[in-house]
C-alpha cells in the first residue's frame, strides 16, 4: 500500500479507484460526513413521523390510524394505537432524535466535513478509524429499527431507559424483551462509534492544523467541535459501561440496577439488592453532557456563520471560547437536576441546582454575543442568516424555562409535565435543527457544488421558526395547567379541557412537517440542479472557501494552505490583500486571493 | 535474531527530516498523532473504569448482599507476567529508539525480540486470567452469583479486551518493523508501548481495588 520510499504520514491516504472505494466505503471524511448526514436524513424523517403518531393519537385517541396495524397488529390493532405502544413510540421517537439526528448530524457529520478542510488538514487523523466510526453508527441505528419488527416492537422505557423497567426483561411489557436488549446493543455500539469519531476530531485538530494555524486562529466551529469531541469522550466513556452492565443484567441474570423483592407481572423477579438509581446516575451523567454534545456544534456553527452576514467581526471572540469551555465543564456537574423527583436526598438537589443556574450564565453571555454581533450590522438577509436568528430566538425561548426548572422546589411540580417536553424542545432540539438548517443552507454549496434555492428555503424558514412556536410554546402553559406528560390520552376530567390545545398542537405539528418537505426538496434538488457555486458564495474569510466546491479529494489540491489571519477578519476596509470587506485566513498580506 | 531472512535490504536513500513528523507544512506537532490518540484512548478507557468503580462502590452500598471471596492466586501470577511483558517492550522499544534516524535498516532489527516476548508475554496473561476465571467457576462463583463476583468478571473481562486489543496493536507495529524498506516506525511503537504500559497500570488499579473491595 505505502510507497517503500516515501515518509507515511498517518492521514495520507491515495486517492480510491473504483465505486466502492469512492463512495461507499471511502476513507475520505468529506465522503464520510455526508454519509453521516444522510443518516440523519433518514432518522429524522423516521423520527418525525413516529411523532406526527405520537400527536395524531393524542388529539384524537379514538381515530384508528390507516396502515398502523400492519407496522404492528398487537400495539395498535385496528390502527389505534395502545398505551404501551404509544410509550414504544415515544422511546424510539427520543433515542433516534436524540443519537442519531441531533449528535449525528451537526457533530459527526458536519464535523467530519469541515472540521479538517477549516484546520488546513488533508483528512481526519485517522481515516481507517472514521470509517469505523461511521458503520459502527450505521450498523447501530440498524439494530436499533429492528426493534420495529422482532420481538414485541421497541421498547417503551423511553430514551433514559430507567431501571428497572429497562433491567428486568419482558415481564416489564411488550417490547421489554427482545426490543430493549436490542436497545442496549444499539446504544453500547453508538458509544464505541463517537468515542472513535470524537479521538479523531481532537488528535486532527491538535496534530493536523496547518502552517499558521494557531488554537486562536481555528474558526468557532472547530472549537465548538473540538470542546464537543472533549465532552463525548468523557460521556460516552461512561454510557458504554452503563449499558454494558444494563445487557448483563437482562441476559446474565446479574443484579446491577434490579432490587430485591421486585415483583412485575405478579411474578417474583429473581434478582438481589441492585440500585436503580445507579443506573440514573450513570445515565445521567453521560445524559446532560449529552444535550450540549447536541448544541455546542450549533453554538459553533451560529458563531462561525453569523459574522459572515452581519458583515461585522463576532463580538468577543475570546470570551465566546471561554464560555464554550465552562459549559463543557460546568455540563459535568448538572446531572442530578434530571433526578430532583427520583428520591435522593434533597440536599444532593441543592448542590446540583447551583451549577445548573450558574450553567446558564455562560450560556446567556454566548447568547449577547451574538446579539451584540448583529446590533447595528447591515445584516445579509439569506437563509441561513434567518435561521442563525431562529437559533438565538428558539435557545432563548427554551432556555428561559430552563431557569424555572433548574430550582427543585419548581421542578417538584413540573418535571412530570409538557412543561419539560416544551423546554427540551425548544432548548436542545429545535435549536440544534435550526443549527443544522443554518450549517445546511451555509455550505451546501461547497459540499455540492451548487447553490440552494433562496426563495425555497426562506418560505422554509419562515413556515418552521411560526411552526415549531405554535407546537412548543403551548407545551408550558399545558405543563403549567398540569398536565402530564407520557401519558396516551387525557381522559381524566381535568384533563379534558386540554385536548382542543393538544388538536392545535397536533395539527401545527402535521403542518411544520410537511413544511419540511421544502427543505428535502430543496437539498435534492441542489445535488443534481440549480446554479453552480463559486468558491466562496457569502464572501466568508475561513479556510473552506479557499478551495474548490466542492473540494478535491485532498481538500487543497495537493498545496496545503499558510494561515495568516484569524476568522473574525470581517469589515476589515482598506487592508492589504483584501478584496472587499473581508480578509481570508488564508490570504497573505502581499496577494488577495485568486 | 528473529529468523528474518529476507534477502539484503535496498539502500534506503535518507529521508529528509525526522520520519516522525507528520507532514512538512504542519507547525511542529506537540505530539505525534498516534501518540495524541493513545493519550485520548487512555483518558477515556480511564473514565469508563472510573464509572465502573463509582458502580461498584454505589452497588456494594445498596444492600447487604454483597460476597467477599478470595481472589485467585494466579491472578498475582498473572500480575507478573504482565509487568514483565511491559519491561520486554520497554527493553525493544530503547533499542530500537537508538537506531540513528534515517540510517539504512538492517534485516532482523536488533531489539524485536523484546515485541515477540511482550506477546508471548500478554497472550500468556490473557491466558492466565480465563484460568482464573475457571477456578472461580469452580467454587461456584459465577458472573450471576453475587454483586462483587459480577463486578469481578466486567472488570477482569473489560480490561482482558483492552489487552487483547494492545496485542493486536503489537502485531501491527510489529509488521511494520520487520518490513525491510521504510523508515522505523518509532511513533507507532512508542504508541503502542504507552498504551501497552498502561495496560498494566490500569492492571494494578483493578487488582488493588479487587483485592480490598470483593
Amino acid at each position: 500500500m505505502s510507497h517503500p520510499t516515501t515518509v507515511a504520514a498517518p492521514h495520507h491516504h491515495a486517492p480510491p479507484q473504483g465505486f466502492l472505494r469512492t463512495h461507499v466505503f471511502s476513507l475520505d471524511h468529506k465522503v464520510i460526513g455526508k454519509q453521516y448526514l444522510d443518516l440523519a436524513l433518514v432518522a429524522v424523517c423516521i423520527g418525525m413521523l413516529l411523532s406526527w403518531l405520537m400527536r395524531f393519537h393524542l388529539a384524537w385517541p379514538e381515530t384508528p390510524i390507516p396502515g398502523l396495524a400492519k407496522l404492528s397488529p398487537n400495539g395498535a390493532a385496528g390502527g389505534v394505537i395502545t398505551p404501551e405502544y404509544y410509550l414504544a413510540l415515544m422511546t424510539m421517537h427520543g433515542t433516534i432524535m436524540v443519537f442519531f439526528v441531533l449528535t449525528t448530524a451537526p457533530f459527526a457529520g458536519f464535523g467530519n466535513y469541515f472540521l479538517p478542510i477549516q484546520v488546513g488538514a488533508e483528512d481526519m487523523a485517522f481515516p481507517r478509524i472514521n470509517m469505523m466510526s461511521f458503520w459502527v453508527t450505521l450498523v447501530a441505528f440498524l439494530v436499533l429499527i429492528s426493534g420495529f419488527f422482532v420481538g414485541d416492537g421497541p421498547p417503551l422505557s423511553g430514551w433514559t431507559a430507567y431501571a428497572p423497567l429497562s433491567a428486568v426483561g419482558k415481564d416489564a411489557g411488550p417490547g421489554q424483551g427482545v426490543g430493549q436488549t436490542l436497545w442496549a446493543v444499539s446504544i453500547t455500539l453508538f458509544c464505541v462509534a463517537q468515542l472513535l469519531g470524537a479521538l479523531n476530531f481532537i488528535t486532527t485538530t491538535l496534530d493536523l492544523r496547518t502552517k499558521g494555524m494557531s488554537l486562536a486562529r481555528m474558526p468557532y466551529s472547530t472549537w465548538a467541535w473540538f470542546i464537543t469531541s472533549v465532552i463525548g469522550l468523557i460521556a460516552f466513556a461512561v454510557l458504554m459501561p452503563a449499558c454494558i452492565l444494563l445487557i448483563l443484567d437482562r441476559v446474565a441474570g446479574t443484579s446491577f440496577f434490579i432490587p430485591a423483592g421486585l415483583v412485575i407481572s405478579d411474578r417474583l423477579q429473581p434478582h438481589s439488592g441492585g440500585s436503580p438509581l445507579l443506573w440514573q446516575h450513570l445515565f445521567w451523567f453521560f445524559g446532560h453532557p449529552e444535550v450540549y454534545i447536541a448544541i455546542l456544534p450549533g453554538f459553533g456553527i451560529i458563531s462561525h456563520i453569523l459574522p459572515a452576514f452581519a458583515r461585522k467581526p463576532l463580538l468577543g471572540p475570546r470570551v465566546l471560547i471561554a464560555c464554550l469551555v465552562a459549559i463543557a465543564f460546568l455540563s459535568y456537574t448538572v446531572w442530578g437536576h434530571h433526578m430532583f423527583l427520583s428520591g435522593m436526598n434533597p440536599f444532593s438537589a441543592t448542590l446540583f441546582s447551583v451549577p445548573t443556574l450558574i450553567i446558564t450564565i455562560p450560556a446567556t453571555i454566548v447568547t449577547l454575543l451574538w446579539i451584540g454581533t448583529v446590533y447595528g450590522a447591515n445584516l445579509r438577509f439569506t437563509t441561513p442568516a434567518l435561521f442563525c436568528l431562529g437559533f438565538v430566538s428558539v435557545f432563548v425561548s427554551g432556555g428561559i424555562s430552563g431557569f424555572f426548572l433548574a430550582q427543585p422546589s419548581i421542578d417538584t411540580y413540573l418535571h412530570g409535565t409538557y412543561f419539560v417536553v416544551g423546554h427540551f424542545h425548544f432548548v436542545m432540539g429545535v435549536a440544534a435543527m435550526f443549527g443544522i438548517f443554518a450549517g445546511t443552507y451555509f455550505w451546501a454549496p461547497k459540499m455540492f457544488g451548487r447553490m440552494m434555492n433562496e426563495t425555497l428555503g426562506k418560505w422554509h424558514f419562515w413556515l418552521t421558526f411560526i411552526g415549531v412556536y405554535c407546537v412548543f410554546m403551548p407545551m408550558h402553559y399545558l405543563g403549567l395547567a398540569g398536565n402530564v406528560r407520557r401519558y396516551s390520552a387525557f381522559t381524566d376530567d381535568y384533563l379534558k379541557p386540554m385536548i382542543p390545545l393538544h388538536q392545535f398542537i397536533t395539527i401545527a405539528a402535521l403542518c411544520t412537517g410537511v413544511a419540511q418537505l421544502l427543505f428535502l426538496f430543496n437539498l435534492v434538488r441542489a445535488r443534481f440542479r440549480g446554479p453552480k457555486a463559486p468558491d466562496n458564495p457569502w464572501e466568508a474569510t475561513t479556510l473552506e472557501w479557499s478551495t474548490t466546491s466542492p473540494p478535491p479529494f485532498d481538500n487543497f489540491g495537493g498545496r496545503p494552505p499558510v494561515v495568516h489571519h484569524g476568522p473574525n477578519e470581517y469589515g476589515a476596509t482598506g487592508a492589504t490583500g483584501a478584496t472587499g470587506d473581508y480578509v481570508m485566513q488564508a490570504s497573505p498580506q502581499s496577494a488577495g486571493p485568486a | 535474531m528473529t529468523g528474518n531472512a529476507t534477502p539484503p535490504p535496498p539502500i534506503v536513500p535518507p529521508v529528509a527530516g525526522p520520519p516522525t513528523a507528520s507532514r512538512s507544512t504542519t507547525e511542529p506537532p506537540p505530539l505525534a498523532p498516534a501518540q495524541t490518540g493513545v493519550l485520548l484512548a487512555i483518558g477515556t478507557i480511564c473514565m469508563s473504569f472510573a464509572a465502573l468503580t463509582s458502580a461498584m462502590v454505589v452497588r456494594q452500598g445498596a444492600a447487604p448482599d454483597w460476597r467477599h471471596f478470595h481472589l485467585p492466586y494466579l491472578l498475582y501470577l498473572n500480575t507478573l507476567v504482565l509487568l514483565a511483558s511491559s519491561g520486554t517492550l520497554e527493553w525493544s522499544r530503547r533499542r530500537i529508539a537508538a537506531v540513528p534516524v534515517g540510517a539504512a535498516r538492517l534485516p532482523g532489527l536488533d531489539g524485536l525480540a523484546g515485541v515477540y516476548f511482550t506477546l508471548v508475554l500478554g497472550l500468556l496473561f490473557v491466558t492466565g486470567q480465563v484460568i482464573a476465571w475457571r477456578q472461580l467457576a469452580a467454587q461456584g462463583l459465577f458472573l450471576a452469583t453475587a454483586p462483587s463476583s459480577a463486578f469481578f468478571y466486567v472488570f477482569t473481562a473489560l480490561h482482558g479486551l483492552h489487552v487483547l486489543g494492545g496485542l493486536v496493536a503489537l502485531v501491527y507495529v510489529l509488521r511494520r518493523l520487520r518490513r525491510i524498506a521504510g523508515p522505523v516506525p518509532r511513533v507507532a511503537l512508542r504508541a503502542a508501548a504507552l498504551y501497552w504500559h498502561f495496560m498494566g497500570a490500569l492492571w494494578l488499579y483493578l487488582l488493588a481495588i479487587l483485592a480490598t473491595r470483593v
